[in-house]
């Protein structure tokens, strides 16, 4: 016999077999989570998802027996009462004969579906994505206060008067004191009754007399210590004490900003569509509150519900200018900038008035930068344009944009020429690193 | 130390010392040999740590293991319930090889130390050296070389061909684990090195046959015996062939060299749990009788004191708990319990014979020698047909052992056997029946393969008491296996009885 003290070897062997695990589930899970968000409104957020991941990835199948079908026995231990030719009910839950027949109805049920909820679903949709506005936040430092329940206190005004903690206070005191109820009371009185009037004497034969002379007495005290015990005394008081906190903003408005003119097809909307989506969702995850303006415009700007602005038709020249201006008298409007994080995503071809484009980028430098946390423009390639080899010749708008772009970091602009384009773009928006310098 | 026999405990106090350890492994290891006559393989006594231990659970149990994912799920599956404290961690891990590993736990107090040798140094070290099965299906020296082997060539292949290539081969061929094994054909292997050889030459042989066999462009037509090209195929495949890991090691036609390694060493793995898989009542029954027996008598020697024995048999009757049917922890039959009354039982047989047994067991009924009847139970039988012999009415009537029959196209369970005169045949054969390997595992054959047509692989599932195959579960693993094969693959469902078809499962259909 030998013996070998192994303890001194590195533990955690498995390790690489857990981080090949890990690893497998996650960029499965990633993966699943990509797919999901391509059905969806944009403002559909409140739901949780369901993803679903091919199951052969984290599944070690084998061949087993459906114990839906077919006979078995079992031995089992334990017998009580059971005799031979006993029936006895299936347990609940179990269906009868037949069962799951193998059902060739496509990928779903041979898939492993499970729910995140919506944080967990929008922490792998965004992972190691942030927000680009810390240096703006800074700038303006605005903050608000809230109030919020921070447990008990024994002053305040009435209205924050805590009625259960309060009777609870005064459950405890009466019954330390000693304090008799109403009943007992009414319980004396009655016995004290019926002696009176000779309807009862006493039970172990003293004389009624006696009874009543003590009955009183008892009575008497009673009465005297419910008077002096009150049932609500203030020292029971308790009142809910809330406490204001500093608060940042917890409200954002993001603007969607959209070319509609005839130049955009379907299909650019569609991709349009998607990033928006996108930007709300990564929104939604840091505010309370996001709430969405649809501004579509051809040579005129005009704010829309989500559904017109995606499917509504119109035809018409295209003067960018008139979308900003919109957007900037809405903000005025509604948004006041102290209250609001304002964010602006524009998507457009990039086709112009070229006279336009110069309004457009005093608008942007010098009145919606200045007060927006982040603007995006993504620019669609058409259709035609996404095989051409030929690199593009940069739109009216692009070459207006990117000026600002170079001087005004909170203003990102990427082009988007095919669905797959979107998610690597988004992220490329809002990189936690990099994107800011 | 001949202090051992004088009667001075061997350890007092919870705590272990190296020559606590050694002196206590001696007594036991003398205990065994002179008084049982047991004749364990030597042992190589390893210290580890809760982790280092959670570690080799994971890995199967075993020393070294090549990595794989499924290792890492498993691994935190236990730590997730050791962490949680839904389970304790198993005291010992002993690795079937020559010498033995025995793996004990730094934590484990003297007495639980004493306990796990006994129990595993001594009852499962004896049993994987005589066992009949063990004997057949594994070969103890080679062990740990393989094991070696395995992880390096696992590595190896990941670093040549990338991790998630190997993984799909991996991946695959575990789907496959339960039929990599030869279960009708004896697996005595002389020298696993020849066996490497020969297999390398067969496998060599057989796809030479086969590629011939698909370049053979004009069939034999001359000849009054008009050969049917057909059954030569089938010859040289093999078929019906029930190892299907090994009929892709073999003759899967897109396999590289190295995958089909990877499926040879999947399969040595498979077929060295066989042995494990067929014995697990008997082999947890005899360590379990050994460490009873032992520690019984390491204290009436006063080897140890009556506090470790009392800590001693706590822990023993934690590991023989047994929940009825109807309690709530109750998880099947618990193969330490049953097999280690079933143990008792026969020693009580041989000793204390009472008319019943006399009837039931003339052979070993009042002979007076329990470990030479013991021992021989031990070498020559597997679970299925141990409780087919040594299956007592008296057991059953202890253990209350009733049959419950779930047919289900009746909309009730009916009770089968009871502990009853008219019951104990019955219930003994259910039980029997229960551990019976070829019940255990659907049989699924390898049957045909097109080699000229689609090349489509057919296999048949002998459906016994109309059990079919879970749909899900085949659906995915005809996925791999279509993927090992390279080209589509049917499962169909056949009635063993009547040969009715039932059902069929295409890797294309899904």
């Amino acid at each position: 016999m030998s013996i070998v003290d192994r303890r001194q070897n590195p533990s955690g062997r498995n390790l690489g077999n857990r981080q090949r695990f890990l690893d497998r589930a996650k960029s499965r899970l990633r993966q699943a989570v990509k797919d999901n968000i391509r059905a969806r409104s944009i403002t559909d957020t409140t739901s949780d998802e369901r993803v679903v991941i091919p199951s052969d990835d984290i599944q070690e199948p084998v061949f087993q027996r459906d114990a839906a079908t077919g006979r078995r026995s079992g031995v089992l231990p334990g017998n009580r009462e059971y005799q031979s030719g006993d029936r006895l009910p299936r347990p609940s839950g179990e269906g009868g004969g037949g069962g799951s027949k193998a059902s060739e109805d496509g990928e779903g049920e041979d898939s492993f579906a499970f729910t995140l909820s919506r944080d967990e679903f929008l922490d792998l949709l965004f992972e190691d994505l942030a927000l680009p506005d810390m240096l703006a936040k800074k700038l303006k430092s605005v903050e608000t206060t809230r109030t919020r329940r921070a447990g008990y206190t024994t002053s305040g005004p009435a209205t924050r008067l805590n009625m259960i903690r309060s009777l609870r206070r005064s459950l405890v005191r009466r019954a330390a004191l000693d304090r008799p109820g109403a009943a007992a009371i009414e319980e004396l009185e009655h016995e004290l009754a019926r002696l009176e009037s000779g309807e009862i004497v006493p039970a172990d034969g003293r004389a009624p007399e006696t009874r009543i002379a003590e009955l009183r007495e008892t009575l008497d005290r009673a009465r005297r210590k419910r008077a002096t015990v009150p049932f609500l005394d203030p020292i029971d008081l308790r009142y809910n004490r809330m406490e204001s906190q500093p608060e940042p903003i917890a409200q954002a408005v993001m603007f969607c900003l959209m070319d509609v003119s005839a130049s955009m097809d379907e299909d650019m909307k569609g991709l349009a569509k998607r990033f928006f989506m996108l930007l709300h969702l990564f929104l939604a995850r840091h505010y309370e509150q996001v709430e969405v303006v649809f501004i579509r415009h051809t040579q005129r700007a005009e704010e829309v519900d989500e559904q017109t602005f995606f499917e509504g038709r119109q035809t018409g020249g295209t003067i960018v200018s008139t979308a900003l201006d919109e957007m900037l008298k809405i903000v005025a409007q509604r948004y006041p900038v102290e209250d609001y994080n304002i964010y602006v995503a524009q998507a457009s071809d990039g086709d112009n008035l070229t006279r336009d484009v110069e309004i457009c980028t005093r608008l942007l430098s010098e009145q919606i930068l200045p007060i927006a946390q982040y603007m995006a423009y993504v620019e669609i390639l058409p259709q035609r344009d996404r095989l051409s080899l030929s690199p593009r010749r940069e739109s009216d708008l692009w070459k207006g944009y990117a000026p600002v772009a170079d001087t005004h970091p909170g203003l990102a602009m990427r082009r988007i020429a095919d669905a797959r384009d979107i998610f690597p773009v988004f992220r490329d928006l809002f990189r936690t690193e990099g994107a800011m310098e | 130390m001949s202090a051992d026999d004088t009667g001075t405990p061997l350890f007092r106090g919870p705590s272990w010392t190296f020559d606590t350890l050694r002196r206590t492994h001696d007594a036991i290891e003398r205990i065994a040999r002179d008084e049982l006559g047991m004749d364990p393989y030597p042992t190589r006594l390893e210290i580890v740590s809760s982790e280092q231990m959670l570690d080799a659970y994971a890995s199967t149990g075993m020393p070294l293991n090549y990595p794989h994912w499924s290792f890492g799920k498993r691994f935190a599956q236990q730590e997730m319930l050791y962490r949680k404290g839904f389970q304790q961690l198993a005291l010992e891990i002993v690795i079937n090889s020559d010498p033995s590993l025995c793996y004990i736990m730094e934590d484990n107090t003297m007495a639980a130390q004493a306990t796990v040798i006994a129990h595993a140094a001594v009852g499962h070290n004896h049993f994987f050296r005589h066992n009949e099965v063990f004997r057949a299906w594994t070969e103890a020296d080679t062990v740990l070389d393989e094991l070696r082997h395995a992880r390096n060539f696992v590595m190896e292949c990941e670093e040549r061909h990338g991790r998630a290539a190997v993984e799909e081969v991996l991946d695959a061929a575990h789907a496959l684990f339960a039929h990599g094994v030869d279960r009708n054909r004896n697996a005595k292997h002389p020298d696993p090195a020849e066996v490497h050889a020969r297999l390398a030459e067969r496998r060599r042989a057989a796809r030479d046959e086969a590629d011939e066999l698909w370049l053979r462009t004009v069939p034999h037509q001359a000849g009054g015996g008009a050969p049917d090209p057909e059954a030569d195929e089938r010859r040289a495949l093999g078929l019906p062939e029930e190892n299907i890991l090994m009929f892709l090691e073999h003759h899967a036609p897109l396999l590289a060299e190295w995958q089909r390694e990877l499926l040879r060493i999947v399969r040595w793995f498979s077929t060295y749990f066989e042995p494990q898989r067929q014995t697990k009542l008997m082999n947890e029954g005899c360590a379990t009788w050994t460490h009873f027996e032992i520690m019984t008598r390491l204290r009436d020697k006063g080897l140890i004191e009556d506090g470790a024995y009392l800590e001693f048999l706590d822990l023993h009757s934690m590991v023989v708990a047994q929940p009825t049917f109807d309690h709530q922890g109750y998880s099947g039959l618990n193969p330490y319990a049953l097999g280690f009354a079933m143990m008792r039982d026969i020693v009580r047989i041989c000793t204390e014979p009472t008319d019943e047994d006399r009837a039931w067991f003339p052979d070993i009924a009042g002979n007076d020698a329990p470990m030479q009847t013991l021992r021989h139970a031990w070498a020559e039988f597997r679970d299925e047909s141990f409780v087919r012999q040594y299956l007592s009415p008296k057991v059953i009537r202890d253990w209350r052992l009733f049959q419950l029959v779930d047919d289900r196209e009746a909309p009730e369970y009916v009770v089968g056997a009871i502990h009853d005169e008219a019951g104990y045949r019955n219930v003994r054969r259910a039980l029997a029946d229960q551990y019976d390997p070829a019940v255990l595992s659907p049989r699924i054959e390898v049957t045909d393969a097109d080699l000229r047509g689609d090349r489509r692989l057919y296999l048949c599932h002998w459906v016994e008491d109309g059990q079919q195959l879970d749909p899900l579960e085949a659906r995915r693993v005809l996925r791999h296996l279509a993927r090992l094969w390279g080209y589509d693959v049917s499962l169909v469902e056949r009635d063993a009885t009547t040969d009715a078809e039932l059902f069929t499962f295409r890797s294309d259909e899904f």
